[in-house]
């Protein structure tokens, strides 16, 4: 008997295979000791130590790392008070109006933002540098704290302050000792996705960064535009290290912020998956 | 007392609002109708109107961004019905999210290897016979890239709706006879239209402003709206006209949200 193909299993694998394939490139060719991505001439380590060796390189990765710290940081800390500043909007209207003034800056294009920022420093005068692409970062990283922070407010049993201004709490006493320790699972995720959001950008830095600071994002892009090199790819496959042990991290604070219905749902799921 | 505190706990985020949000709306809107030389004026306007090469920039612009989304659409699609129906498929979704955690410039700095003239591509195409061919900079690669780039961010919602749909209803449907044709057509891909629009907003305006892609991988020959502004500010220095553009990238966002309905979801991973 002739066994099934499974054809969607192929299809599946062959996306996989399409999304992986420039990844792996890029990193097989970081151990070519000949110097291009077209002709493998043999093994070496050399491009990591060029990446190590090269202190502008290395300066940029710990500016990059530093913003991206720093802006999530303050990002997270506003975006809280942000989120329960809608939270505590009891009119509805009011409510849906916040949070699409919130949703403005994700849904706009990175150059639309980029170039609105640069025209927003000049007109305040402030000089475009490490100032200028934190304050940005922090701007842009703000809405998608808020919006992990808000269902978990929504979550939160209200009962509970209520219980804690009985006992005689004040307000910033209630902050502290019940809602932030409630809310804790989507601040980490909040800051979780600040940070990557920060680490990622490009287009936005590219036009406010001036001259004397670059990130990382914009340091390959002005040595891709002149050719290959491949400190790139060595440095490429470092970082795609870090983004694994990021997505690792980032699994196991989904898994627990996964809320009872989603749970529940997924089982169903599990269910009929044989029907069809 | 409560409302005390959040009056001041409110500050910095409103403070955001306006200086972040608003402001810089408004700024570009205003900057829009600055000419050359720092004076009021619907030149800008004009100019963008009656140069043929401004409006077949822009025509060309939403038409690539058309064709990457529904290239986009047709590889994501399956896939994402597929996923939905694997075990340990949270998993799964996780390798699917993980290659756009990889910097953006990175992997257009791959495809830059992969398509140059010595390149694999060259290679195997020279390997059948067929003889190298000039991939990088066309029209072919901008829009090859760009796809790739994309195809995780309509993966995601429209797994997302196929997760959410209560699977009853694929019982029901087949309970009463509905074949696995009739039960998709009829019952899951309407319900997963949700996920489908999120993933088109997601994918099409990025598409209208990927400047880097222009640059890196398009070299110069495929213009989007993206491009023209970046050339604008930052290369011929003329704010007032790459506001404009500006002006018109940010109606045809709206305009695509208006087709694609309510949804304010962001693109990347946020799912």
């Amino acid at each position: 008997m002739k066994k099934k193909i499974n054809w969607p299993n192929i299809y599946l694998f062959f996306v996989f295979i399409l999304l992986y394939l420039p990844i792996f490139y890029l990193i097989f060719y970081s151990f070519n000791s000949g110097g291009n991505m077209n002709h493998f001439s043999g093994f070496t380590l050399e491009n990591y130590q060029a990446v190590f060796e090269d202190k502008r390189l290395i300066g940029i990765v710990l500016n990059t790392f530093l913003l991206a710290f720093l802006s999530a940081l303050l990002a997270t800390m506003i975006g809280v008070f942000g989120a329960m500043m809608i939270y505590y909007t009891k009119k509805r209207q009011a409510r849906n109006t916040l949070l699409s003034f919130n949703n403005i800056l994700m849904v706009s294009p990175d150059v639309i933002i980029g170039a609105s920022f640069l025209i927003f420093f000049t007109f305040l005068g402030i000089r475009l540098g490490f100032s200028s692409v934190l304050l940005s970062h922090v701007a842009f990283s703000i809405p998608i704290v808020v919006l992990m922070v808000l269902p978990k407010l929504q979550e939160m049993n209200d009962s509970m302050i209520d219980a804690a201004k009985d006992l005689g709490a004040n307000a910033w006493t209630v902050i502290s000792k019940v809602i932030i320790p409630s809310i804790t699972p989507g601040i980490i995720a909040g800051y979780f996705m600040a940070f990557t959001y920060s680490l990622d950008d490009f287009a936005v830095t590219f036009f406010v960064t001036g001259n004397g600071f670059s990130t990382l994002s914009v340091e390959i892009y002005s040595r891709a535009r002149q050719g290959i090199s491949l400190e790139i790819n060595a440095l490429s496959a470092l970082l795609f290290l870090f983004s694994l042990f990021l997505v690792i991290g980032y699994y196991f604070i989904s898994q627990s912020n996964m809320s009872k219905k989603q749970r529940r749902l997924r089982k169903q799921h599990e269910e009929v998956a044989h029907i069809l | 007392m409560m409302t005390k505190a959040r009056r001041v706990y409110s500050i910095p985020y409103v403070l955001w609002l306006l200086l972040f949000v608003i402001a810089p709306v408004l700024l570009i809107v205003y900057q829009s109708f600055i000419g050359m030389d720092g004076s009021y004026t619907l030149d800008n306007y004009k100019t963008y109107f009656a140069s043929s090469t401004y409006l077949r920039m822009t025509f060309n612009s939403v038409l690539y961004a058309f064709l990457i989304t529904l290239i986009v659409l047709v590889i994501s699609y399956p896939a994402a019905y597929i996923l939905n129906k694997t075990k340990h498929k949270q998993l799964w979704l996780m390798l699917i999210i993980l290659p756009t955690w990889v910097n953006l410039l990175l992997k257009a700095y791959a495809f830059i290897g992969i398509f140059s003239m010595h390149g694999s591509v060259n290679h195997f195409l020279e390997f059948i016979g067929i003889g190298p061919k000039q991939l990088l900079f066309t029209d072919f690669s901008f829009i090859f890239v760009a796809a790739y780039i994309e195809i995780p961010f309509m993966i995601m919602p429209i797994f997302n709706a196929l997760e959410e749909m209560n699977p009853s209803f694929i019982s029901a449907s087949v309970d009463l006879g509905a074949n696995a044709w009739q039960t998709f057509w009829q019952v899951i891909f309407p319900l997963s239209l949700n996920g489908v629009k999120s993933g088109v907003q997601a994918v099409f305006i990025p598409s209208l402003s990927l400047f880097m892609l222009t640059r890196l991988i398009g070299g110069n020959r495929v213009i989007t709206l993206g491009t023209a502004i970046e050339e604008h500010f930052m290369v011929t220095q003329n704010w007032g006209m790459g506001s404009t553009i500006g002006v018109v990238l940010i109606i045809a966002m709206l305009a695509i949200m208006l087709v694609t309905g309510e949804k304010k979801k962001k693109r990347r991973r946020a799912n």
